[in-house]
């Protein structure tokens, strides 16, 4: 569908991510063995944010992601965001990398869905890049690169008419399809039910642009307006609120993309394991994709541009979890059901040479010894790609 | 007017979010309907007896011939009802396909011109309605409208004519609907800046009028008795003479973007839900919420308007109404 769609749903997603994340590792309790100041934390802290952020922003990695192409699998952009997520000294478990990507997609999900128009997709982004500035305000190297990725949102989108953003729109709705997992947060604020739809108002401020439901307006001939009607909407609508700023700088009036965890609060989340989700699920995913050697080849130019920062020694790194204690994440990890698996490429599994050669060389910049990134499936499947894609 | 909801009807994946995703096909004869809901790159077809008792599954996939790469999605999928024959439309990113009525048989695929590496502007086909005897039409997202001349039966169909009218894509198109031979007004084709193309049908289309749009998509589109009702972005509806181009009315309908509308010809009945009649009478009949649902197709199952049909995105279930 819209080509234009990936850096948005990459910067938004990487802006929950960010989110997320800051708020662990303020949250994180230090092992008490460490004997760590804490200016020392608080300097990890921006550290890690810092080494993410100059990632994600990088310019030859923004240069792909801004060319026209399609979506990529769900499969592709869990990879891309795992390599992100490793950027830097943080290290991430299978289980707390699991569920940072399902709050990050959730997330996005409901921004996307309850947007008052497809247009003020780009407020949201909007939102996603002011905190981000926010959070490097004070390294001018990487604010500038922040700066120039605002240059070319703007530069892209602001001329699209309403209609192409509008398939922009469909076309993140159905990379989100069917996704619906229980986030805490949004459950305790009755944005989303118990069954892991979200709530769709029928009040508050009709989008810009639009009118306010319940008038029918009669014309003659010669465009007169002869007659008027009113009549009831069924809804409790208002007038429409100003409209957010499209520039660099200003208010962008939507609240939608903003940071909703900066109370700090555990956040879990529920796998809706209803049968006929999963089903719905896997008839998706498993029609094996005649494309997934392109989608290697596009990945590896992708990652191509993400530099990776190596870390010097092992003891520098510190470990995440997006759980309240160790045991909650083992035990998330086994549980979790199979429907709900983000199968990360294995890239060692890939035939291509060219694009295994490319990507084994950048993924093995950040893989440390005797790590597996991904989930292994230890003995390659046999000839068929496809088959070995599948198999993970 | 009341109407009160009926048993949903459940389809093997839930609807995406893409406009008039949802066509209706009545088969008296055999006291059946079909009903066509677009997941992905999937077609969900279902035939539900009248009586309600039996239901069967059928799911098409865009599988396009000669093509290696995966299967494209799919934009939308539409009866088109001729006088001898009932063709399913599919149409994708890569072309347009064509099926016997109940999607047992391809009959006719038409590529798109797809660039080797995508370029900024989408690629598509989007837009489809059968025209008088022989005419099935389907809009392209360049603009362009593409006339198919369909035989009374088999496969020789062919491209008869491209309407180089629209600049923006195409989102909707609509035949007169209301039976009447009256009408000299045939087809009226819509874009995404809101413009709107009004036809008259022949081995030549000829271009009757050009209603500007105001900066803003029109994504659902009918003609009944020569009046276009056209839904917008805005959620308005706007009725024009469609010879002329003169608004008849203007209604703010809905708080959000429209994604479907349909008109009963029997009875004129606007499913948005408002009736129209000559000379303009449009009454308020009915609202109806479906609850933390984004509707993605709405569709009367009969000329009446008594019973209608919706579908949302992330839904599973066709839902009906039959007025009480």
């Amino acid at each position: 569908m819209s080509s234009r769609t990936l850096p948005l749903l990459f910067i938004n997603l990487g802006g929950e991510m960010l989110y997320i994340l800051d708020q662990r590792l303020r949250a994180q309790n230090i092992p008490a063995d460490k004997a760590k100041k804490a200016d020392w934390i608080e300097d990890d802290r921006r550290r890690v944010m810092n080494d993410i952020i100059t990632t994600m922003f990088n310019k030859k990695f923004l240069e792909e992601l801004f060319k026209p192409q399609e979506l990529y699998s769900k499969k592709a952009l869990r990879t891309v965001f795992d390599r992100l997520a490793h950027a830097s000294i943080m290290r991430l478990n299978q289980a707390s990398m699991d569920k940072l990507y399902d709050l990050m997609t959730m997330a996005f999900k409901y921004q996307v869905l309850l947007c008052p128009r497809p247009k003020d997709i780009l407020l949201v982004s909007f939102n996603h890049m002011d905190a981000i500035k926010d959070f490097v305000k004070e390294t001018p190297s990487i604010l500038s690169q922040v700066d120039e990725t605002y240059k070319q949102l703007i530069e892209m989108y602001t001329p699209l008419s309403s209609g192409e953003f509008q398939l922009i729109r469909q076309t993140l709705l159905i990379f989100f399809q069917d996704m619906h997992i229980r986030v805490s947060i949004f459950l305790k604020d009755k944005v989303q039910n118990s069954n892991g739809r979200f709530v769709l108002p029928t009040s508050g401020p009709v989008p810009h642009g639009t009118q306010i439901p319940g008038l029918i307006r009669m014309f003659s001939c010669s465009g007169e307006e002869v007659k008027k009607l009113q009549f009831r909407n069924g809804g409790n609508y208002t007038s429409a609120l100003r409209e957010g700023s499209f520039e660099m700088f200003g208010e962008r009036v939507i609240k939608l993309g903003t940071n909703m965890y900066s109370v700090s609060r555990p956040v879990e989340t529920h796998l809706s394991g209803t049968s006929k989700n999963s089903a719905q699920q896997k008839s998706v995913n498993t029609t094996p994709n005649p494309l997934a050697k392109e989608e290697l080849n596009m990945l590896a130019r992708l990652m191509g541009g993400l530099e990776v920062q190596k870390t010097s020694s092992v003891d520098n790194g510190f470990r995440v979890n997006l759980f309240a204690t160790d045991e909650e994440e083992e035990e998330a990890l086994i549980s979790r059901p199979d429907e709900f698996s983000y199968d990360v490429i294995n890239i060692q599994a890939t035939k291509n040479q060219r694009a295994n050669a490319e990507l084994a060389k950048i993924m093995g910049d950040f893989t440390e010894e005797g790590e597996e990134l991904c989930p292994s499936s230890a003995s390659s499947k046999g000839d068929d790609l496809l088959a070995m894609m599948d198999g993970l | 007017m009341m109407y009160h909801k009926e048993k949903s009807i459940q389809i093997k994946s839930s609807a995406s979010a893409l406009y008039n995703n949802l066509s209706v096909l009545r088969i008296a004869p055999r006291n059946l309907t079909y009903f066509s809901v677009v997941h992905a790159n999937m077609v969900n077809m279902v035939s539900a007896s009248w009586d309600g008792l039996n239901y069967s599954h059928r799911q098409l996939q865009s599988k396009e011939p000669n093509v290696t790469t995966s299967s494209s999605l799919i934009m939308q999928a539409a009866w088109c009802v001729l006088p001898y024959r009932e063709i399913l439309v599919l149409t994708s990113q890569k072309g347009i396909q064509m099926y016997e009525s109940d999607g047992s048989i391809m009959v006719y695929w038409h590529a798109l011109d797809t660039p080797e590496t995508p370029t900024a502007q989408a690629v598509f086909a989007r837009g489809i309605a059968a025209v008088r005897d022989k005419y099935i039409c389907v809009g392209i997202s360049s603009g362009s409208v593409l006339v198919f001349d369909v035989p009374s039966k088999g496969s020789n169909i062919t491209l008869s004519e491209v309407l180089e009218e629209h600049k923006e894509s195409i989102t909707d198109m609509a035949s007169e609907c209301s039976g009447s031979l009256e009408c000299i007004a045939d087809l009226v084709s819509a874009d995404d800046s809101g413009n709107l193309s009004v036809w008259k049908s022949g081995e030549d289309f000829q271009l009757l009028n050009k209603i500007p749009g105001f900066d803003m998509s029109c994504s659902s589109v009918k003609l009944w008795k020569g009046t276009v009702v056209a839904g917008y972005g805005t959620g308005q509806i706007r009725l024009y003479e469609a010879i002329t181009g003169i608004i008849h009315a203007e209604i703010n309908a809905h708080a959000r973007w429209i994604y479907s509308l349909d008109i009963a010809p029997f009875s004129g009945l606007v499913r948005s839900a408002f009736t129209c009649s000559l000379p303009f009478q449009i009454v308020h009949m009915y609202n109806e919420c479906v609850t933390d649902t984004q509707i993605c197709g709405a569709k009367f199952c009969d000329g009446d308007g008594y019973a209608f049909a919706v579908t949302g995105y992330d839904l599973s279930e066709i839902i009906r109404y039959t007025q009480a």
